[in-house]
């Protein structure tokens, strides 16, 4: 298994998610932004940071890299694709998947640990756990000021319908504003997932919370045959 | 010979503007009452060579059309 983690000018945390590929047991390598040869990475994180110095929007300029046509390609053959923070900005912008991040409702940067329900959509991620709804809590931090999850009612309506909210604020910590909480979504095979909070700076017990890794696993066993 | 063009850019009607709203509370407390229905946006001027691609400019790029409407106004005269 391994990872390839993007790297556009103005990431700034791409390091920590090769640490986190790295120790969820898989290996992985940096992608920068001009590449287009994905041959032989299993899976994609596209991390967070201020990709273009997110100028005009997050994510705007970014979608339009050589790299990312490559990942729209990987990601429609099936291919596990992971977007924390200015990544999940970066995925919306490409329309790989659904919303639009906007200014936080508190017109604030956010930063803070917080915890993250897993939504029943994730156990799809583990046959093992039979599909049940195990909502279980990630204790995970978010930092950032573009945050706030938005999508029309009815996109709304077809993402919970279908299991499609991968990860939710826990009750009264939404720090942003999002719709109905939510902090990450999927895309309709399963195979793409965002969200905003950050699970590569929860790895190491010594920072305090180790929950992110789930979230790694959690993705790379979503790939879809193709 | 390029056009001159102005892009208007700004939060959809319904969508949160958290930006338009903090202008709209600082009004008052500098002695400007009865302003209402602020909304903050981006202003984009441009000269392109070929003004009937700049709707699809706005759609691909200038714009996101989820989150926001835009406006073309072309100006006379390319600088």
């Amino acid at each position: 298994m391994r990872w390839g983690v993007l790297q556009f000018p103005g990431s700034c945390d791409e390091r920590d998610a090769l640490a986190a590929c790295e120790r969820s047991g898989a290996e992985a390598r940096l992608v920068w932004h001009e590449e287009r040869d994905l041959a032989g990475i299993d899976a994609i994180v596209v991390p967070g940071g201020f990709s273009y110095g997110d100028y005009l929007r997050a994510g705007a300029i970014a979608r339009f890299s050589p790299a990312m046509e490559a990942v729209g390609e990987f990601a429609a053959s099936g291919g596990p694709v992971l977007g924390i923070c200015n990544g999940f900005q970066v995925l919306c912008e490409a329309g790989l998947l659904p919303g639009a991040l906007l200014l936080n409702e508190s017109m604030r940067f956010t930063c803070r640990q917080l915890d993250l329900v897993e939504e029943s959509s994730i156990d799809a991620f583990a046959p093992e756990k039979g599909g049940q709804s195990i909502k279980r809590h990630l204790s995970i931090p978010a930092k950032h000021g573009e945050g706030r999850y938005y999508a029309p009612d009815d996109v709304l309506d077809t993402l919970e319908e279908n299991g499609r909210v991968a990860y939710r604020y826990a009750p009264g910590q939404n720090p942003n504003g999002s719709a109905r909480d939510i902090a990450g979504v999927r895309n309709e095979a399963g195979n793409v997932v965002g969200l905003m909070p950050h699970p590569e700076h929860a790895v190491d017990p010594l920072t305090g919370s180790t929950d992110g890794l789930r979230v790694f696993e959690a993705v790379a066993a979503a790939g879809v045959a193709a | 010979m390029a056009a001159r063009a102005r892009v208007l850019i700004r939060p959809k009607e319904g969508i949160l503007d958290p930006q338009g709203k903090a202008v709209e509370r600082a009004l008052p407390a500098l002695g400007f009452e009865g302003v209402e229905h602020v909304h903050v946006g981006r202003m984009v001027e441009l000269d392109v060579e070929d003004p009937e691609r700049l709707g699809e400019l706005c759609e691909k790029l200038l714009a996101n059309p989820l989150i926001e409407d835009y406006e073309i106004e072309q100006l006379d005269g390319a600088a």
